[in-house]
């Protein structure tokens, strides 16, 4: 009998650990393989067992259930069905996360019988320019949150001449709402590897460090071994495959420090430096890591390139609307009842994944305001929720996808207290180095205090060190936190009146 | 407290094993601080001297990181995610609750030196918020009932 059982950390976190002990105890002939999660959140643990029709979902469990399993399946108090023929499942495109779930992550013989290795076979056979255009023709463009085009940066890199070039995996995935890249690399690190050996080539860089936040325990821990396993393959080492140049890499560990989410921090972090951001120019990809020419991109960026080499680079491309291509593992987060990720072509409207696919809230309560993008993403109301899942069309209604997390609130939320949160993250996390973010963060919290007070004569002082924020912050922490805060106060602007109309 | 011949040593060690690496400052702070439990103010001079560096750009970066600490922590680490997703599922409340069951606030060690509380902002728990993390183990759905059964294993 085998049974999958995710070692992700939300499983874990939810008493997965717990559910394989058990499962153990009772049977020890029983093969257990702890996969990466199907992201369905709401049911993990979530146990598979192999059948002749296919896998068999039951969440989620309980140690009660354990016993269960191994009777009449059908009879299963948490019997789900056929996990590929669960309605989540089934309306997803799967690319980036095909095989999330669905390997073993840790084996490599599972990462190639599910098209692994495939397209890092076709880019050993493409000169280093083909390699760049492929990348730029699918329209990928950065998933960590800016969205500029993945190929552009590559083409900067493989242009320039160095003595060394890095590759940099910027995955300090710190955003709230997101864990795509934890997920990612918990459940197919080998997707990662083989999108970093793939920038390599194409960029004539020989080394590559992920930089991964120290809270990530288990995604570390597969990295690690992943790594180990794929130098000792040779897909890493003095030679790519034994036809390629040199390539290998290292995990770096983060310390807490949100602004190393930003890649001029990033790359000051890695060396070993303070996490204070670089202005730019230079760009990263002309002087980045120790000088020299470096592509940082995020962890969902780098290992979407793998089945864009498979599959080339129209197949990408055709998903998608407007200028976002492909498609976007969306987070859904926070207060909702079906929370999760889930893999789709750019898009749906806010609405449709709210509504329909998280399922509203968890708490039964109705939806007052999705954060979308993280804590530098904006707030959006209800009325915004015809708003098309894309970059331009975010950017448009004074918001932004960032990292596709997307926080949902019910009506017991108070936007007043959100948007002081905005300001006292921005101060306990800025790096310091601009003034507007370092000392604006303060004064945004206590201008917001003032307001909470009833001062009204604070509200035009709100918005005005917001615009000094945005347009005096060399990076997104000071320049970007004005968007919940201003999202806020303009969409819900009862929640900054309370008081004021109470002491009238 | 570590004697300093004890600390010398070990530092010297770690510096060793790091040897060549680029950038290495902060794996070596995350292995004396694996091997400590804190980074201790001896250390510092030792990492300096081996990295051509100043001991006032060390204690720079190490003071510029929530995770390195000057002194060690209590006998358990209790955090407590405090961001936006855990937030909208009611992570103030059981904050709140933790601050008055373990009767400290944010950073603090109770006063038998068991239990350290901090915050974390987000462990990539967001779609079963709010999230603990109890020394290096994660836990989702945490509520206040939850939370005691915590606390009561801890003490």
């Amino acid at each position: 009998m085998k049974i999958y059982l995710p070692l992700d950390s939300a499983a874990v976190a939810l008493g997965a650990d717990e559910i394989a002990g058990a499962i153990r105890a009772q049977r020890p002939d029983v093969t257990i393989i702890r996969n990466g999660s199907r992201g369905m959140v709401w049911l993990e643990p979530l146990v598979e067992v192999e059948t002749p029709a296919g896998r068999m979902a039951f969440g989620p469990m309980t140690l009660e259930d354990v016993p269960a399993l191994f009777g009449d399946l059908a009879q299963h108090p948490k019997y789900l069905g056929l996990t590929e023929e669960l309605p989540w499942m089934k309306a997803q495109t799967r690319l980036t996360f095909a095989r999330v779930g669905v390997i073993d992550p840790l084996s490599l013989a599972s990462y190639r019988a599910h098209g692994g290795l495939s397209g890092l076979e076709r880019a050993l056979g493409m000169s280093q320019p083909d390699m760049v255009a492929e990348v730029t023709n699918s329209g990928l463009r950065g998933r960590g949150g800016a969205g500029f085009p993945t190929g552009i940066k590559w083409k900067t890199v493989s242009e320039t001449k160095a003595d060394r070039k890095y590759i940099v995996c910027n995955a300090d995935e710190g955003d709230s709402a997101t864990f795509a890249d934890r997920m990612l690399m918990e459940g197919d690190p080998f997707t990662l590897i083989e999108g970093m050996v793939i920038a390599g080539l194409a960029c004539g860089a020989t080394k590559g460090f992920v930089y991964i936040r120290s809270e990530y325990p288990i995604a570390i821990e597969v990295m690690q071994k992943a790594v180990i396993i794929a130098r000792a393959e040779g897909i890493l080492g003095a030679s790519v495959l034994g036809r390629g140049p040199a390539f290998d890499m290292e995990i770096r560990v983060g310390a807490g420090a949100y602004v190393c989410g930003e890649e001029t921090s990033l790359l000051n972090s890695l060396e070993g430096k303070r996490g204070i951001v670089r202005a730019k120019p230079p760009l990263p990809a002309l002087q980045g890591f120790m000088g020299r020419p470096t592509v940082v991109n995020n962890v969902i960026s780098l290992a979407s390139v793998p089945v864009i080499f498979e599959k080339g680079a129209d197949h990408y491309k055709n998903f998608g609307l407007g200028r976002s291509r492909g498609t976007i593992p969306l987070q859904i987060a926070g207060n909702v009842k079906y929370g999760g990720l889930y893999e789709i072509a750019f898009g749906l409207t806010l609405g449709e994944i709210v509504d329909k696919i998280g399922g509203g809230t968890a708490s039964g309560r109705p939806v007052k305001a999705v954060q979308v993008g993280g804590p530098l993403g904006a707030y959006f109301p209800r009325s915004l929720f015809d708003t098309p899942f894309g970059y331009e069309e975010f950017a448009g209604k004074d918001g932004l996808i960032g990292h596709a997390g997307l926080t949902i609130f019910d009506d017991t939320a108070d936007m007043l207290d959100m948007a002081r949160f905005a300001m006292e993250f921005c101060a306990i996390e800025s790096c310091g180095k601009c003034t507007p973010c370092r000392i604006g963060a303060v004064r945004g919290v206590e201008t917001i205090d003032r307001i909470k007070r009833g001062d009204a004569a604070a509200m035009p002082i709100l918005a005005d060190l917001c615009n000094t924020m945005k347009s005096g912050s060399l990076c997104a922490l000071g320049g970007f936190t004005p968007y919940p805060v201003m999202s806020a106060v303009t969409h819900f602007p009862d929640d900054f009146q309370t008081q004021k109309e109470a002491a009238e | 407290m570590l004697d300093s011949v004890e600390v010398t040593s070990r530092v010297g060690e770690i510096l060793n094993d790091h040897k060549g690496m680029e950038g290495s400052l902060l794996p070596i702070l995350h292995a004396i601080q694996a091997e400590f439990g804190y980074v201790p103010q001896a250390a510092l001079p030792i990492i300096a001297q081996d990295l051509n560096l100043s001991k006032a750009e060390v204690h720079g970066v190490m003071s510029f990181y929530h995770d390195f600490r000057e002194n060690p922590a209590g006998q358990h680490v209790l955090k407590l995610c405090r961001a936006e997703a855990c937030k909208s599922m009611g992570a103030d409340r059981v904050a709140d609750h933790a601050q008055r069951a373990l009767g400290i606030e944010w950073h603090e060690t109770t006063k038998d030196g068991k239990v350290t509380l901090e915050p974390i902002f987000c462990l990539g728990l967001c779609a079963c918020a709010p999230a603990a993390m109890v020394d290096g183990k994660i836990i989702g759905r945490v509520d206040e009932a939850k939370l005691d059964s915590i606390i009561g294993g801890l003490k």
